[in-house]
């Protein structure tokens, strides 16, 4: 079934924008036909170089249709610097939200406007940075490396949800493992050095409470699962798992390798996590 | 809005007569089979109907019958069954097309240390037959191939197969989820060792399948417990839904032959009418060999979700051969597994009839979907270009 939100839907079934421009300002295509989705888009500015008309032509599922039609409503007005800013998760927040599965949708949009706007400023295409990873998508490992780094990606799923690569033929999921890893230590080894002074019970309290909102919940949050914070008695952190982690039967795993190794690494070494009877 | 129901290989309608019988046994009749007194007991001897309604559809005897909960348990079991029986051998032979039931079970026992040796197809989605018999060998331990595609609708020679395989002393399954109701099987005259079948699939409720054992085949249960189904299945028995599963046996049976005329020519005319309509579309699969419900039809330049979608707003149920709806990009590996381009095989559609569509519900498609097909292509920036 389809979950997507009346916008999303009515996005998709009257689509806005469909077409070319003609002697457009900004020309932007991605993807391909073996990806199974690909954009172009077209836009013009007027005489004070804000985004005077925009359109596009995309083949995909339904919400790649939503998206670039999101897209062209979204930039029309603004000036190309103004419509640079624009992110994929504002694609998505204008839609009223994308499923998790088809974010790729909406950071296709956001690509296809890079190049646009690349395209009017006459800068030559980006050279490919890095090292090819996903050869079925042509993903680099720089790609990889900024999505899973930004948006916190922690499976193979995750990254083939956001950016593709690894959803072909599947050679590079050790690459791309590899590369979730590197982010994860990369992400302990930058940390520590700002924070870990002594902290009195009140601020490492605020602090745990933080950690469990900003990075712990999120990411249990994926796989449905949620934890609470119970008690914090000295080092000993009491903690509930709720939704799928309830009944998971990793769960004491998740506890002790995940959220003990993420509170110990922001918070405090000497923390011990425990779950509630 | 009135629903359009060309979606049968997911899952069928519900048979009233096969629901009328059904009924009671949901009510009044609550007994447990297994209890010592009357109460109980008639509904036993209800049960024992039912394994002879569903072994008279296959041309089996009832005590080849084993209830389980879905075709998913039944091929679990009788592909466990076999390396069980025989600890020594660690090969298994299978398809590229097999349903994920088959499939996903054959990657799980990779990883328990079995080789696997999974046979291609070719682009009409024909076994390639020498490669599976030269594949054979005395570490075999079971070939498992499925009677009938789920997507493309294409029909293997499993008895064939079967009588080589058996041949050689190796066992033999098949997953015959997609053929049991809808083409006629005899089991008696075959060396089919082991059936999968699901009732949700002709007309009987989801949450009942059934596991044919030919006798004397090497069995080891796969739920562990009571001494329900002559201990080889533990667990109070799902009576209605077995009695369901019987009722619809007798119903499918007695309409085999209309599947195969009336069915097939909705089918063939559904077929006709949307290629004669849809430039740069065509049928996925061999048309000969192949169920007389169930077509793929690969429209080129757009993507299946969107179609589906589309469709959906007139109540149009059917499916997609591409995968996006999923979340991998991957089109089907059943696909892919014939080599049809990606260019066409993410815009594939399955429609998938029963005796339950009629002529009008099929010229009501013809009209609907080529405007929708249109409309895509329209927004394709792939479409002039192919012009």
């Amino acid at each position: 079934m389809w979950e997507y939100t009346e916008k999303t839907k009515d996005h998709f079934l009257n689509p806005r924008n469909v077409g070319v421009i003609n002697e457009p300002d900004g020309i932007g295509e991605v993807g391909s036909l073996a990806c199974g989705d690909a954009l172009k888009l077209t836009f013009k500015l007027d005489k004070t170089q804000r985004i005077a008309d925009a359109k596009f032509q995309t083949f995909g599922c339904a919400s790649a249709i939503a998206s670039s039609s999101a897209l062209t409503e979204m930039i029309k007005g603004l000036t190309l610097e103004e419509a640079g800013k624009i992110t994929n998760e504002d694609i998505a927040d204008y839609l009223g939200g994308l499923p998790k599965e088809k974010m790729h949708c909406s950071v296709m949009g956001r690509d296809a406007l890079d190049k646009a706007i690349t395209y009017y400023r006459g800068e030559s295409q980006k050279k490919i940075e890095g090292e090819i990873i996903c050869e079925c998508f042509g993903v680099t490992d720089l790609e990889i490396k900024r999505a899973v780094a930004k948006n916190g990606l922690a499976t193979i799923d995750d990254v083939t949800n956001y950016i593709k690569a690894g959803g072909g033929c599947g050679k590079c999921h050790e690459k791309i493992q590899d590369i979730i890893n590197q982010q994860s230590i990369g992400t302990i080894q930058i940390q520590p050095k700002m924070k870990k002074k002594a902290l009195t019970n009140i601020q490492k309290i605020k602090l745990i409470e933080e950690t469990l909102a900003r990075e712990i919940q999120p990411a249990l949050a994926k796989d449905g699962g949620d934890i609470e914070l119970i008690d914090v008695d000295g080092d000993k952190v009491t903690v509930k798992l709720r939704g799928t982690c309830a009944t998971c039967s990793k769960s004491q795993i998740t506890l002790k390798n995940y959220v003990e190794t993420k509170l110990r690494e922001l918070v405090s070494d000497s923390l011990e996590v425990q779950e509630v009877n | 809005m009135a629903v359009i129901y060309a979606d049968n290989n997911a899952t069928t309608q519900i048979a009233s007569s096969v629901l009328n019988e059904m009924l009671p046994y949901l009510k009044e009749y609550y007994g447990n089979p297994s209890s010592m007194h009357t109460f109980g007991g008639q509904v036993g001897k209800k049960i024992q109907e039912a394994r002879a309604q569903t072994a008279s559809l296959l041309n089996a005897a009832p005590e080849e019958i084993l209830f389980t909960s879905c075709g998913t348990e039944s091929d679990s079991t009788a592909i466990r069954a076999a390396i069980k029986s025989n600890p020594s051998k660690k090969h298994i032979v299978t398809t590229r097309v097999e349903h994920p039931a088959v499939k996903n079970l054959c990657e799980q026992l990779a990883k328990e240390g079995f080789r696997i040796t999974f046979v291609p197809v070719d682009q009409n989605g024909a076994l390639d037959l020498d490669f599976l018999y030269q594949s054979l060998t005395d570490d075999t331990a079971i070939v498992s191939i499925m009677w009938a595609n789920n997507e493309t609708g294409v029909i293997f020679p499993v008895e064939e197969i079967a009588s080589v395989v058996k041949g050689k002393g190796i066992a033999f399954h098949t997953d015959a989820v997609q053929a049991v109701g809808k083409i006629p099987i005899d089991l008696k005259n075959s060396d089919i060792d082991m059936l999968s079948l699901s009732g949700h699939k002709l007309h009987a409720p989801k949450g009942i399948g059934a596991l044919y054992i030919r006798k004397g085949t090497k069995f080891s249960p796969f739920l562990i417990g009571g001494h329900q189904e002559k201990g080889r299945r533990g667990g109070t028995e799902n009576v209605a839904s077995i009695i369901g599963l019987g009722a619809a046996s007798k119903f499918s049976q007695e309409l085999m032959t209309k599947e195969n005329t009336d069915v097939k020519i909705l089918r063939d005319t559904l077929e006709k009418g949307l290629l004669e309509k849809i430039e740069h579309s065509f049928v996925n699969g061999a048309k000969e060999r192949r169920l007389p419900n169930t077509t793929s039809i690969a429209f080129e330049y757009v993507e299946g979700e969107a179609i589906l979608l589309m469709m959906d707003q007139f109540g149009i149920c059917a499916s997609s051969g591409s995968a996006c709806t999923s979340g991998s990009l991957e089109p089907s590996h059943v696909l892919r597994a014939m080599g049809v381009p990606f260019t066409a095989a993410h815009g594939t559609i399955r429609f998938s009839l029963s005796t339950y569509n009629t002529m009008e519900e099929v010229n009501f498609i013809i009209e609907k979907l080529p405007p929708i097909i249109q409309t895509l292509r329209n927004m394709s920036p792939f479409w002039k270009q192919n012009q």
